[in-house]
């Protein structure tokens, strides 16, 4: 486990710091390698999943799947990039652009039907059956505006989203 | 039922916490449908202590789109997990700051080297190698000479263990405080400690010679266990059976039961945790049906860290770090005896005692099984955060 912040030059921590556009503090990017590290057991410079699902806080979210997804094989960089859209810094766009992305599995810039369908069940699991979230999604789709074969691009996500008091922030704990 | 048991820690990442919604009587004619997965309402509720999201924001109105495409408190659980969790914290040991950099101090840090790798480590050694030689010319002849005479055979097998835990203690230069009255024998007892390291077993029984339920360790240590300690009564178990179970329960009680046994010792949290939180206790300790004593134990880190990361390191290596320690200094405090309430759950009772231990010795509880270092956590778990939010759901979805 990484314990000191020499393994961490000044100068890994201000590029990292220019990736994720600033959205920690330096201090924050040494806790979190210092995080990185204690996960990372394996020392292969990057959390595997199953590293990543040995915290078991993590491993009973709902969407701890599609998480790893896009958490698989990063490096630290990457990793605190990916973090970025959970600091208090970081603007309301920045966080819709990461639900967004989420939603989008396939990277394609859209988000089809089928695509909430797949957050939803994994937020509902068995407890509602599939008809009945299909007729959910279709009837809240409807209601805004939009048809069951619509694709949602991210002007879109920003126009639903952006006038919720949306919070998602996470405090990165500091010796 | 209620736990009002608090739960908090220092470093906790703000978690935009929304209040959860209570589910409502749910709808008869069916339109929900049951778990399949029984809810164990026996465990004790982890929501009491996770923050838990959903992602309904507003508690009334009317469903809509963004209610369901809003997944920003599970995300912020999910990133606040992979921040910090209170799991990870349970098995962090913490290096001591180096405070031997500057130049005055440095020559002292070395010359405290020399003394304990040079003096107190040879010292050391010779004083358990006299303590081995001396419990082995004592023990196997009482052994096997005094096969007949069990009263009599056991009760200097007793003193002898003793002895050599005291040995044992002696080679780190532990300097332990007991405080409150002494394990006693007697039957329908059971004892039952927090668990930091295998010294902790050690450091108990140089008091009371006491039959511990332990898991079966390879190597000299599994060597000892099946010599000496099964002459005290200990009990074996393999963490990976599944039906090892059983049979381990069923000898528990014969166990305790009987009269002129030692007394039982149980670490319920199962695994070593680094002595500044408690782990969920097994409640296999707590249905014997007899009184439970709670003993907690308490390390001073100054001298050292008397945390065993049975991940990092093998025990071989532990003890002689420390034995090339200054000292374990550390405190035992033997608590009441406590009985199951009337009324009171065994999984109530165990978390009413890790309660008392974790108060006495200044530990701070978690809600995790300590288990879950080696396996994942039962779905259990991710079914009620699911549940709770598809009533919520399909509450909403009624208020039209």
């Amino acid at each position: 486990m990484g314990n000191t912040s020499s393994m961490l030059t000044q100068y890994d921590i201000e590029e990292v710091q220019e990736h994720c556009k600033h959205a920690f503090s330096q201090q924050e990017i040494v806790s979190l390698y210092q995080r990185f590290c204690q996960l990372d057991r394996s020392g292969g410079g990057f959390i595997s999943a199953d590293e990543f699902l040995s915290v078991p806080e993590f491993a009973v979210n709902p969407l701890s799947q599609r998480l790893l997804r896009m958490l698989d094989g990063l490096n630290f960089k990457e990793f605190v990039a990916f973090l970025s859209a959970f600091s208090p810094h970081v603007s309301l766009q920045q966080k819709i652009e990461f639900i967004f992305k989420l939603y989008d599995s396939d990277s394609n810039g859209k988000v089809a039907f089928h695509d909430m369908l797949d957050v939803l069940r994994d937020l509902t699991g068995q407890f509602i059956s599939e008809q009945q979230r299909e007729q959910v999604l279709t009837e809240v789709l409807e209601e805004a505006g939009y048809t069951k074969d619509s694709m949602l691009v991210l002007s879109d996500f920003v126009k639903i989203l952006g006038s919720s008091d949306l919070k998602m922030e996470v405090e990165v704990p500091v010796d | 039922m209620s736990l009002s048991l608090s739960f908090s820690f220092s470093l906790a990442p703000i978690r935009r916490r929304e209040k959860k919604q209570q589910p409502t009587a749910m709808d008869t004619a069916g339109k929900l449908n049951s778990s399949s997965s029984e809810l164990d309402l026996d465990r004790p509720n982890i929501e009491d202590y996770l923050p838990s999201g959903s992602s309904i924001n507003e508690p009334h109105g009317k469903l809509r789109l963004r209610d369901l495409l809003d997944i920003s408190p599970t995300l912020t659980e999910a990133a606040g997990a992979i921040v910090d969790d209170s799991f990870t914290r349970c098995f962090k040991s913490n290096p001591p700051e180096p405070w031997n950099w500057n130049i005055y101090l440095f020559p002292l840090w070395c010359f405290g080297v020399l003394v304990r790798y040079l003096i107190l480590f040879p010292a050391r050694v010779l004083v358990l190698t006299l303590g081995w030689i001396i419990f082995l010319s004592s023990f196997i002849p009482v052994h096997l000479l005094l096969k007949g005479h069990d009263t009599l055979r056991k009760k200097l097998e007793r003193v002898l263990v003793e002895l050599i835990c005291s040995f044992f203690v002696a080679s780190w230069t532990g300097v332990v405080k007991y405080h409150g009255p002494r394990p006693s024998i007697r039957p329908k007892q059971v004892y039952v400690a927090n668990h930091t390291s295998m010294i902790d077993f050690i450091i108990l029984e140089q008091m009371t010679a006491f039959a511990v339920i332990m898991q079966k360790h390879p190597g000299w240590v599994g060597l000892l266990q099946s010599t000496i300690l099964e002459s005290m009564g200990c009990i074996w178990f393999n963490r990976t059976e599944v039906k090892d179970r059983e049979i381990v329960a069923k000898k528990l009680r014969d166990h305790v039961q009987g009269a002129d046994n030692n007394p039982l010792l149980i670490f319920p949290e199962g695994t070593c945790v680094n002595n500044h939180y408690t782990v969920m206790f097994k409640k296999g300790a707590f249905e014997l049906g007899c009184t439970v004593c709670p003993i907690a134990i308490k390390y001073n880190k100054i001298f050292v860290d008397a945390f065993w990361n049975s991940r990092k390191q093998s025990f071989t290596m532990h003890l002689l770090q420390l034995m090339t320690s200054w000292a374990v200094v550390c405190d035992v405090w033997y608590l009441e005896p406590q009985l199951l309430r009337p009324g009171e759950t065994p999984i109530e009772f165990a978390e009413r005692v890790r309660d008392i231990i974790s108060v006495r010795a200044g530990l701070k509880k978690v809600p995790w099984d300590g288990y879950l270092k080696y396996s994942r956590p039962s779905p259990k778990h991710r079914e009620r955060k699911q549940q709770s939010f598809a009533e919520s759901v399909l509450q909403r979805l009624e208020e039209k």
